[in-house]
């Protein structure tokens, strides 16, 4: 009798923990909107914060977000899939792939904060390129490797390997294999990667808040966005971080639902991705 | 390495017909060579293939040149080049790390001496006469994380459990998309919650418990239990993921039997399914550990930011949060210090790193 309830208790404990859980994301989201949803309107998304004009407005973070985010994406991305591709399609055994598999772990749980002391020397002072967007990208591009590197070889992983020995019996050279069937093949993987690798660079804040600086404004001509790569320029989350500071927490509560909102979209994404996209559930070719 | 062989065609199968003739390997051996890459001369195929004189031409119709050899052989080559300089990338970029932060971190011990900087517990970088002991601050961190992960594991891995063993399919599905939410969500949220919810709850807490007291300093609710919840709770994705996986990759067998024993639900979750999956756990903890170790920005908000001994009600600051705070500003040896604090959590990570490895590497010695 007494075990029975000692049981019952236990597996409320763990619906209870689940439950907390969901609760608890739910509890954010709702607090979240609610408070911040009012501060969002078009002049908010597309206005600067300015005294002189009496707005309040992140289109500026919101350019240096996208900034941030395309050059990241435009080095990580193929070195990433490369070392992807090296890994599960070329390396044999030995020392040396060891070596990169803990490198990559190793990369994978460094703080973000690490990686902004590291960008803000190696980068900003030892390539002279200073407090810049730049400078951001190039730090977050080697925090989102290991991110892109994983999802891509677990991929590369799933796709069969009946594939492989079909395209050699064909005579396919290894790199044209790999060209026309294997990444095409792992293209969901690949892109489910990239998606959460956006995330993770639209959610970070303290390697971006030591090499990126936190700039505002919008560039004033079409030269300046040019410009912009190599000017300080704060993301959206930075900003969030700085607003909380200031107390300002409408500002906080307007760019923390745009964030979720982000965040949310992304998630739907990868779900449709990983859905539609699987290489097991298409038909095959004729 | 593998190359590229040209062959006489002709006499390649005249060969392949004797093997065949002799045991029957000639088949086998087409096959491999074509795995093989090698490649066919082009006499065969331009001179024999379909004239009369070669014997074997019904034989191996459809077979072509694979490729022009010289121009594969460098495309190829090539390729396999930026593969491999993708991969060492990462070799590339710890190795620079490693070197950068001590490089950067190292002086200012020398500088201060090392007893001085990492025991000494007064933190005072701007006054007249500087004095730089970190010591309270990585106490901090440590004592922080330890917290924190005694704080968050026990709820997440039993939400791991309720995902992978009691769970129906389609409220574990909802449940563990909610969870990948959470763990996709900025930790400036996180910090902006822990501020603007947890503190003001701590902080009435912290009232009730030091009502009588006058000794105390009221920290408003910015003090190291907010943190330690704030990281409990953003170390939880990371943790119900990672021991979810160990606990679905326990042979159903181990539970089948369990079960035949006669062992209920509950016994056999902590008594077989658990142990069996501890390897996969023990990463999950570790993994969570480094997470929480390296959160900086919403421990930031909620820490309050004071360099004090680790209690639960006192403002606090951490490794992390001293290098967000005070990089902006720090000049001269002050700045040259608060390397060394990034180096101490470098080490710290790298440990747990090593650790993972070493856990890893346990796992696949039981698996195999």
């Amino acid at each position: 009798m007494v075990r029975k309830l000692v049981e019952c208790f236990i597996l409320g404990m763990i619906y209870g923990a689940a439950f907390v859980c969901v609760m608890l994301l739910i509890g954010i989201l709702a607090y979240v909107f609610a408070r911040g949803i009012p501060f969002v309107n078009w002049s908010f998304i597309t206005t600067v914060t300015s005294i002189l004009h009496g707005t309040t407005g992140i289109a500026g973070n919101l350019v240096n977000t996208i900034y941030v985010v395309v050059l990241t994406l435009i080095v990580a991305v193929p070195v990433g899939v490369g070392a992807a591709v090296w890994l599960s399609e070329y390396a044999g055994g030995g020392w040396w792939v060891k070596l990169i598999v803990f490198t990559t772990q190793t990369l994978a749980g460094m703080p973000s904060v690490i990686f902004g002391l590291f960008g803000m020397v190696f980068f900003g002072v030892t390539l002279g390129l200073g407090y810049s967007v730049l400078t951001g990208s190039l730090t977050l591009t080697l925090m989102i490797l290991p991110l892109i590197t994983r999802n891509t070889q677990e991929a590369l992983k799933a796709v069969p390997d009946s594939y492989r020995m079909g395209a050699a019996g064909m005579g396919a050279t290894k790199w044209y294999m790999i060209r026309t069937v294997l990444l095409p093949a792992a293209m969901p993987g690949i892109v489910t990667g990239v998606i959460l690798a956006v995330g993770r660079i639209v959610g970070e804040s303290a390697a971006l808040f030591l090499t990126a600086g936190s700039g505002y404004m919008l560039p004033g001509s079409w030269r300046g966005f040019l410009h912009k790569a190599m000017e300080s320029g704060g993301t959206l989350t930075v900003q969030m971080y700085l607003s909380m500071s200031k107390a300002q927490y409408g500002v906080a509560f307007g760019i923390g639902s745009v964030l979720l909102g982000l965040v949310l979209v992304m998630n739907l994404c990868i779900r449709l991705i990983a859905v539609k996209g699987s290489v097991h559930s298409k038909p095959h070719p004729q | 390495m593998k190359a590229y062989v040209v062959i006489n065609g002709y006499m390649f199968y005249k060969y392949l017909r004797i093997c065949t003739k002799r045991n029957g390997s000639g088949e086998k051996l087409w096959k491999g060579m074509l795995h093989m890459r090698y490649i066919i001369s082009e006499s065969y195929n331009n001179g024999y293939k379909n004239t009369k004189k070669n014997p074997y031409r019904s034989h191996y119709q459809g077979c072509h040149v694979i490729g022009r050899r010289s121009r594969a052989e460098i495309v190829e080559s090539v390729a396999e080049a930026v593969f491999t300089s993708c991969a060492f990338c990462s070799v590339l970029v710890v190795a620079s790390m490693t070197l950068y932060m001590v490089a950067n971190g190292l002086p200012a011990v020398f500088q201060v001496g090392l007893k001085e900087i990492l025991l000494s517990s007064i933190w005072e970088p701007v006054a007249k006469e500087p004095s730089f002991g970190i010591g309270y601050v990585v106490l901090t961190s440590v004592a922080g994380t330890a917290m924190a992960v005694i704080i968050g594991v026990p709820p997440a891995l039993l939400t791991a459990i309720f995902l992978a063993e009691v769970a129906p399919g389609k409220l574990a599905a909802v449940v563990r998309a909610a969870i990948e939410l959470l763990a996709g969500i900025p930790s400036v949220i996180y910090g902006m919650i822990g501020m603007l919810i947890l503190n003001p709850c701590i902080y009435r807490l912290e009232r009730f418990i030091f009502a009588g007291s006058s000794g105390h300093r009221f920290t408003g609710g910015a003090n190291l239990l907010s943190a330690v919840l704030v990281l409990a709770v953003m170390i939880m994705p990371t943790v119900i993921n990672i021991s979810e996986t160990a606990i679905r990759a326990v042979p159903g067998q181990l539970k089948a039997s369990s079960y035949a024993l006669g062992a209920s639900r509950v016994q056999t979750i902590f008594g077989v399914i658990l142990p069996a999956a501890k390897p996969g756990i023990a990463t999950a903890v570790v993994l969570g550990v480094g997470r929480a170790l390296g959160e900086a920005m919403a421990v930031s908000l909620v820490s309050g930011g004071v360099v004090n001994v680790p209690l639960p009600f006192h403002s606090v600051r951490l490794l992390t949060t001293a290098l967000v705070s005070e990089m902006g500003y720090a000049a001269g040896l002050h700045r040259q210090v608060l390397f060394t604090v990034g180096l101490v959590l470098f080490v710290f990570i790298v440990l747990v790193n090593l650790a993972l490895n070493r856990i890893l590497k346990e796992k696949e010695g039981q698996d195999g």
